[in-house]
């Protein structure tokens, strides 16, 4: 290990590190989940009610509770987005990339991010 | 090219997609998607220093070829297509410099698999939020590659020795 190593690891990971501040501090919390499919919006559901919902015609289902949105059975191989657990801060996402379909955190008064 | 090169290239062929295969079995330790330790790196690395650059390739491309017809699907062969051309492509870049170590070249590789394949999921979903995964994911690739140059090093050193004696 050199020199020239050293910093470009301490490079990447101080990248990760800047990254990683500037995403956190973005986050506030949200009031509502926006359901995506292949890039289209789904529907949207408030965080402040609780609820199960189904999503992308049953392949996933969605459980709202105490303000928390999280995956409660996914009809995918991996069931990556069940163990994605509980999200509620503006900007998390559960991904569920076998059925294209993600769940976002949305302040729910943001325009550009409605329109984007 | 020569018999012998051939039959090497495919015995490592054959041990990257035995070495994809261990790593299905391994269960994630984390929710994030891609989180991994890119255990077939060892033994592209280990191509990549020990017979030269376009063989790396080669037995990059035709184990993810044919690991992805084998326990995958379009989806998987896309995202591992994105990680290995943008990692092999770096790798050797910095490989070619001759600044580098092997164990920080294995580090680019695997922080560019994990870009290339977070950049074809941010274009499939069509969802930038994915890019929150970016941190952990340059961490966590930083750390397989550390392991994985460090393995792939060993390897190399006790190759040596055999074909000395």
């Amino acid at each position: 290990m050199k020199r020239r190593d050293i910093l470009l690891i301490g490079g990447i990971l101080l990248v990760a590190l800047v990254l990683f501040l500037f995403l956190q501090l973005g986050k506030q919390p949200g009031a509502e989940v926006i359901i995506r499919v292949d890039g289209q919006e789904q529907g949207r559901y408030s965080l402040s009610a609780d609820g199960s919902y189904s999503l992308n015609s049953g392949t996933n289902l969605l459980r709202i509770e105490n303000g928390k949105a999280y995956m409660e059975e996914a009809n995918c191989p991996d069931h990556y987005c069940m163990r994605q657990g509980q999200i509620s801060r503006t900007g998390e996402t559960i991904t569920c990339l076998p059925n294209k379909l993600t769940v976002t955190v949305s302040g729910g008064e943001n325009f550009a991010e409605i329109v984007g | 090219m020569k018999v012998s090169k051939i039959t090497s290239l495919g015995l490592f062929v054959a041990l990257a997609m035995i070495l994809s295969f261990i790593e299905h079995q391994i269960p994630p330790l984390v929710s994030v998607p891609g989180i991994k330790l890119g255990l077939p790196n060892v033994a592209i690395v280990f191509v990549l220093y020990g017979i030269g650059e376009k063989e790396a390739v080669a037995v990059s491309l035709v184990r993810l070829l044919l690991v992805s017809m084998l326990f995958g699907s379009m989806m998987s062969l896309m995202y591992g297509a994105a990680g290995a051309v943008l990692s092999l492509t770096v790798m050797i870049l910095l490989k070619k410099s001759g600044k580098f170590s092997y164990v920080t070249v294995s580090v680019t590789g695997g922080v560019c698999h994990n870009i290339g394949q977070i950049a074809v999921a941010c274009f499939v979903t069509k969802t930038s939020e994915l890019l929150y995964y970016l941190p952990v994911l340059l961490i966590s690739g930083t750390v397989a590659g550390v392991l994985i140059g460090l393995l792939a090093g060993i390897v190399i050193k006790r190759m040596e020795k055999q074909k000395k004696q």
